[in-house]
């Protein structure tokens, strides 16, 4: 009983009409619930869109990309130079072009001095057809070091049937996304036959399935070891076309990047980049989230504008008699706008609450069986920083919802009411 | 003469809705300590413009009105709010009480708006306050539940709770019945011979009687 008498007069107001007040405060609770389900929700999803993406992103890639040099043609040589006359080709084709990163093992060793950079896994990738009777799936096969993939990818974790190192100890062995070694029919231990497009043939044993749990990994995707597909290629052991990285910090791959294709002259780009679709499409997502609970939140701010001006309405006699007894403009601004605030603050942790215990039911949920994205449950983010937002939102509207009508209350005329 | 605990100079009211009406015209007056004031006089003459101007209430007026030797003309309106709580018990026609409370607590929100006691002995002086009406059997009732005579008698107990230099009362019996008037009569009688300052508004004649003084109001003039 020792609260400051203002606060005695927002307690007695409050618990007298308590369906009202329960009434403003559900509006707050279930717009912050909602608010709270939606971006636990949707960050979920993101976090899982990203986690797919980086699961099979390396962090830098570096490649040759093929950009010819056209300045400079045979036709001037045969024509000769002169600057009289003007030399136009049309169409130009390059007469040859190598994909590969020359002195491949020179820049790995060098990488491999970087403290920064974890993992370096040199690949060389190509487009095979497998055939499953008259049918041919063309299918991307990386050439890797097994080892290093595994360090890159976290393959070992990823694998259906057996392990990633069986690609060593195996001649000529495959492994298969196991989506790919259904659609082949094939099993760990039987034999696939592949076709180089320059038409070599090469049999293989398929010594471990794996699932990535996306589809373009588990259907179109086989890993042979690097010496295999250099052989495959005939090409020799220094024939790389791609080097992948991980970093011990990816949020350094953006500047690591740009140095590194400045030091070596090649194409290095980082996971953002390459990813620049899924970061546009959870910024999308988030903008989505925010409007929509926004809208949530300010039709619960109505509702408690509403309420409170018809309890300012019910209390003009009151409000009259405090002025007389000497209750000035800011107690009657405080007692109306503390009430708000009240309804506003039960009614956020409420939905705070409300908003976990939806997001918790969620997590539970199964998600659809689907082809192309593996995944048990609806994807939830249970991140603090969301219930936060979620309470300081319903705090401000409820604070601007509230405070009009406040305001309105500390105009009463109390001469207009006492008269009658 | 006791020392003037009010003064009024020359005041003029007008109400401009619907149309302009010059409602006082240059009313000046001074009530003194322990004096019991009644103001009198026909329906529309002003007598309930002039109490609220006087009051503090109504700001809008011309001329100077001082209280407790304070110019209250002027001051703004925080200020006067804690002049009032201070200064002023005020007494209305239709009791005026606020239904969440219990009579006690009704009693005890100015004193502890005023902040002068601590809550404990602000509960105290209320409840003794409430025993001066008779009323102190029923303190822990809401106000809502009382009887209209009731009503007022705590409404009173209300105006005195923070010893307040005068009491305006705005027909204090006009909403009862004789029974009742005949009550709250003992008190006024009761709070007259206290010593306390009184001005009230009233229709009722034999109210007025016990009276030291009456001011006949007629368009918006005093006559007497």
């Amino acid at each position: 009983m020792m609260l400051p008498v203002n606060f005695k007069i927002v307690r007695a107001h409050l618990l007298s009409r308590k369906r009202q007040t329960i009434i403003a405060m559900l509006g707050v609770t279930f717009g912050i619930g909602m608010f709270i389900l939606m971006m636990s929700f949707m960050k979920g999803m993101n976090d899982f869109f990203e986690n797919i993406m980086l699961s099979v992103t390396p962090d830098i890639r570096i490649y040759n990309d093929y950009k010819t040099d056209y300045s400079f043609s045979v036709a001037q040589q045969y024509f000769g130079e002169s600057p009289q006359s003007w030399i136009v080709i049309r169409h130009p084709r390059p007469k040859q072009i190598t994909l590969n990163l020359k002195n491949a093992p020179g820049i790995i060793s060098d990488l491999h001095k970087f403290n920064e950079i974890q993992v370096v896994s040199p690949l060389v990738s190509a487009q095979l057809l497998f055939n499953y009777g008259p049918v041919q799936l063309g299918i991307v096969v990386d050439g890797v070091d097994i080892r290093e993939e595994d360090r890159l990818f976290g393959l070992s974790d990823k694998m259906n049937g057996g392990r990633p190192e069986n690609l060593l100890t195996t001649n000529n062995g495959i492994l298969l996304g196991y989506k790919l070694a259904n659609k082949l029919n094939v099993n760990i231990g039987d034999m696939v036959t592949a076709i180089t497009p320059s038409g070599v043939q090469s049999r293989f044993r398929v010594v471990g399935t794996y699932k990535f749990g996306i589809s373009i990994m588990d259907e179109y995707k086989a890993y042979i070891s690097l010496a295999s597909m250099q052989q495959l290629l005939g090409k020799n052991r220094d024939y790389i076309t791609d080097i992948r990285l991980k970093l011990k910090d990816m949020k350094n791959a953006a500047a690591l990047a740009s140095s590194l294709a400045r030091k070596y002259r090649y194409k290095a780009e980082d996971w953002e980049t390459v990813n620049a679709s899924v970061k546009a499409g959870n910024l999308i997502r988030d903008t989505f989230t925010y409007v929509l609970s926004f809208t949530l939140l300010l039709i619960a701010g109505f509702g408690i504008y509403n309420i409170m001006n018809m309890v300012i309405m019910g209390k003009m006699k009151d409000i009259a008699i405090l002025k007389a007894e000497g209750f000035a403009k800011k107690d009657i601004v405080q007692i109306f706008l503390s009430q708000s605030l009240c309804i506003g603050l039960v009614g956020a942790v409420a939905g705070l609450l409300l908003g976990f215990l939806l997001s918790y039911a969620l997590s539970l949920v199964s998600w659809p069986e689907d082809e192309w994205i593996v995944i048990k449950h609806f994807p939830v983010n249970f991140n603090s920083l969301y219930y936060v937002v979620g309470l300081i939102f319903g705090l401000l509207t409820t604070a601007l919802a509230g405070l009009l009508p406040a305001l309105k209350a500390s105009r009463v005329d109390p001469v207009a009411i006492l008269r009658g | 003469m006791a020392q003037a605990v009010l003064t009024a100079e020359k005041l003029n009211k007008y109400f401009y809705d619907p149309a302009m009406i010059h409602v006082l015209h240059d009313v000046s007056l001074s009530v003194c300590e322990g004096e019991f004031v009644c103001i009198m006089g026909k329906s529309g003459c002003g007598k309930s413009t002039l109490l609220y101007l006087l009051s503090t209430l109504d700001t809008a007026y011309e001329g100077a009105l001082y209280i407790n030797g304070i110019r209250v003309t002027g001051l703004d309106e925080n200020d006067l709010a804690h002049f009032r709580n201070k200064h002023i018990g005020f007494v209305f026609q239709f009791h005026f009480l606020l239904p969440e409370f219990t009579a006690l607590e009704n009693v005890m929100l100015p004193a502890l708006k005023l902040g002068k006691l601590n809550p404990k002995e602000a509960e105290e002086y209320a409840i003794e306050k409430l025993r001066q009406m008779d009323m102190h059997e029923h303190a822990r009732k809401l106000s809502g539940k009382l009887s209209g005579g009731q009503q007022q008698r705590v409404a009173i107990a209300r105006a005195l709770i923070n010893d307040p230099k005068i009491i305006m009362a705005d027909e204090p019996t006009g909403n009862l019945d004789s029974t009742n008037t005949a009550i709250i009569f003992n008190i006024f009688d009761q709070l007259v011979k206290e010593g306390n300052t009184i001005i009230t508004v009233t229709h009722d004649h034999d109210f007025a009687a016990k009276s030291n003084r009456i001011l006949e109001m007629a368009d918006g003039q005093i006559k007497s």
